[in-house]
C-alpha cells in the first residue's frame, strides 16, 4: 500500500468535496431565504407552488436529483452535454435540494418571533424592510443557528453523492483505491478525512453560537 | 388643541363587536386614564388608536389631521406616507414592553432616531443618555434587555417611545406585568412626565396611580364609554357598576 499516492488521491478528492460543500452553502443559503419569503407569501399561487418545490426536494432522494439535473438539459432541451456541466449539475442538485431544507428552517425561525417585536418596530416608525433587515432578521439567525449546523453537517457527508455524476470527490476516490489495492484502509482513512472535516464544521458554527450568546 | 379625536369608533372581530361606538378627544397636556373590567375594550381602544388595529367604522384624527374616515359604510385609511407622518405624533409603550433583545439600552433607544428620523448619532445619544439619567438608568446604557429587571425594562421602553418627541404617550396596562416594587418605580416615571405635561392615555389597572395623575378618567365596559369625568366625580360616581368595579380594587 502506497501510503504517499493513499492521502495524495484522497487529499485531491477532499478538494473537490470541500468546493462542493462551499458552492452548495454559498447559494443554498441565500436561495432558502428567498423560498422562505414564497413559503410565507401573502399570494395563494406562490404559497403553493413553493410548498410544492420544497415538498418534492424532501420527498425525493438527493442522488435522483442529481441524475435528473444533470440529463435534463438533453431530455427537456434536446441540447448535448458537455463534459464540464457534470460539477456544475452536482452543484446545481444540491443548492437546490439544500435550500428547500433551509426555507422550512428560516420559516419557522421568522414565524416563532414574538408579534411584539413587529408592533414595536411599527409603532416606532420602522419601514417594512428596515424591520426585517434591523430587527427579524438578527434574532432569527440566533434561533435557526442549531437546525442550520444540523443541515451543514449532513452536508458535508452528503458530498459523497456526487459520485453518481462521476465527479470524483474524496468518497469516490477512497472507493477506487479500495478496489484498487484491495484493502479497506482508504475507506477508512476516508472516514477520519470527513470526521476532521465535520469538526471543523462544528467547531465553526459552535464560535458563532458563543457570537450570539449575548442576549436571550 | 385637540391632539388626538376619535369618532364613533367601531371594531369587531368576526362576530364579536368589541367596540361599539367609541368617541374621544384628547386635549393637549391632558392626562387620561381609562379603566374598565377585561375584555371591555380598553386595549382595543389602545391599539385602534394606536394604528395596530384597523377600525371598522369610525375616524381618527391627530392633530386635526384625519388618519381614517368612514366611506360606504367601511373605514379608509389615508395614504402610506401620510400615515407615516401621522405616526410621528404619537408613541406607545406595552405591557409586556417589548424591547429589542439583540440591541443594547442605549441602542434600543437611540436607533429609531438615527434610522427612522435621520438624527446624528451623537445628538440622538446625547438624548438617550440624557432620558437614561432622568430614569435613574444611566449605568445601564450598555446592558442588553435581559439584563435588567421588568421595571428597568419599562422605563427603557419609556425612554425609547420619548427619545422620538412624541406629542402622545399611550400605555397599554404598563405595570400588568410587575409585581408592586418595580409597578412603584415605573408609575414614578410615568408621573414625572405629568408633571411635565406630557399628553398621555394610560390603560391601568392601578385605581389609585390613575386617580392621582389623571385629568380625566374613563370608565369602559362591553365597548363602552359608560361613565367619563375628573377623577373625584368618578370615584365619587352614583352608578352602581362603576362603583362596584372601583370598589374591587379598594377592597
Amino acid at each position: 500500500m502506497n501510503y504517499y499516492l493513499l492521502f495524495r488521491q484522497l487529499g485531491e478528492g477532499m478538494l473537490v468535496s470541500v468546493e462542493i460543500f462551499t458552492l452548495t452553502l454559498l447559494f443554498s443559503l441565500p436561495l432558502g431565504m428567498v423560498l422562505a419569503f414564497g413559503r410565507m407569501a401573502r399570494s395563494g399561487i406562490i404559497r403553493n407552488t413553493t410548498k410544492v418545490y420544497i415538498s418534492i426536494m424532501r420527498g425525493t432522494p438527493l442522488m435522483l436529483q442529481l441524475i435528473v439535473v444533470y440529463f435534463a438539459p438533453f431530455y427537456v432541451f434536446g441540447m448535448k452535454i458537455s463534459n464540464g456541466y457534470r460539477f456544475v449539475a452536482v452543484i446545481l442538485a444540491f443548492a437546490l435540494n439544500y435550500a428547500a431544507y433551509f426555507a422550512e428552517i428560516y420559516r419557522a425561525g421568522i414565524e416563532s418571533m414574538p408579534r411584539g417585536q413587529y408592533e414595536a418596530a411599527k409603532v416606532l416608525g420602522y419601514g417594512r424592510s428596515q424591520t426585517f433587515m434591523r430587527i427579524i432578521l438578527p434574532q432569527v439567525i440566533k434561533r435557526v443557528l442549531p437546525p442550520v449546523t444540523n443541515e451543514t453537517i449532513t452536508l458535508v457527508k452528503d458530498t459523497s453523492l456526487a459520485f453518481v455524476l462521476a465527479v470524483v470527490e474524496m468518497f469516490t476516490a477512497a472507493k477506487q483505491l479500495a478496489a484498487k489495492e484491495t484493502t479497506i484502509i482508504p475507506l477508512m482513512v476516508a472516514g477520519v478525512f470527513y470526521y476532521v472535516f465535520n469538526l471543523v464544521v462544528a467547531t465553526f458554527m459552535e464560535y458563532l453560537e458563543e457570537r450570539f450568546r449575548y442576549y436571550q | 388643541m385637540k391632539y388626538l379625536e376619535i369618532e364613533h369608533l367601531k371594531k369587531t372581530y368576526d362576530d364579536l363587536t368589541v367596540l361599539k361606538d367609541i368617541s374621544l378627544s384628547v386635549e393637549a397636556g391632558e392626562v387620561v386614564s381609562v379603566i374598565g373590567p377585561s375584555g371591555s375594550g380598553k386595549s382595543t381602544l389602545l391599539r385602534c388608536a394606536t394604528m395596530l388595529e384597523t377600525m371598522d367604522g369610525g375616524t381618527l384624527s391627530y392633530m386635526g389631521e384625519k388618519a381614517a374616515w368612514e366611506e360606504n359604510g367601511r373605514c379608509v385609511y389615508a395614504p402610506r406616507h401620510e400615515i407615516k407622518q401621522i405616526r410621528k405624533n404619537f408613541g406607545l409603550v406595552f405591557q409586556n414592553f417589548n424591547l429589542f433583545p439583540h440591541y443594547s439600552v442605549l441602542k434600543n433607544i437611540t436607533d429609531a432616531p438615527i434610522t427612522v428620523a435621520h438624527v446624528p448619532r451623537s445628538n440622538a445619544e446625547n438624548e438617550a443618555m440624557a432620558l437614561l439619567r432622568q430614569f435613574g438608568l444611566e449605568d445601564k446604557a450598555h446592558a442588553y434587555p435581559c439584563q435588567l429587571s421588568g421595571g428597568q425594562q419599562q422605563r427603557v421602553s419609556i425612554a425609547r417611545a420619548l427619545a422620538l418627541n412624541p406629542k402622545i404617550l399611550f400605555f397599554d396596562e404598563p405595570t400588568s406585568a410587575l409585581d408592586p416594587e418595580l409597578t412603584a418605580e415605573v408609575l414614578k416615571v410615568i408621573k414625572g412626565l405629568a408633571r411635565k405635561k406630557m399628553t398621555m392615555i394610560i390603560v391601568t389597572h392601578e385605581m389609585q396611580f390613575a386617580k392621582e395623575i389623571s385629568d380625566r378618567i374613563i370608565f369602559m365596559e362591553d365597548g363602552l364609554i359608560r361613565q367619563q369625568g375628573t377623577p373625584e366625580e368618578l370615584f365619587g360616581n352614583p352608578d352602581e357598576r362603576v362603583k362596584e368595579f372601583i370598589g374591587k380594587f379598594q377592597a
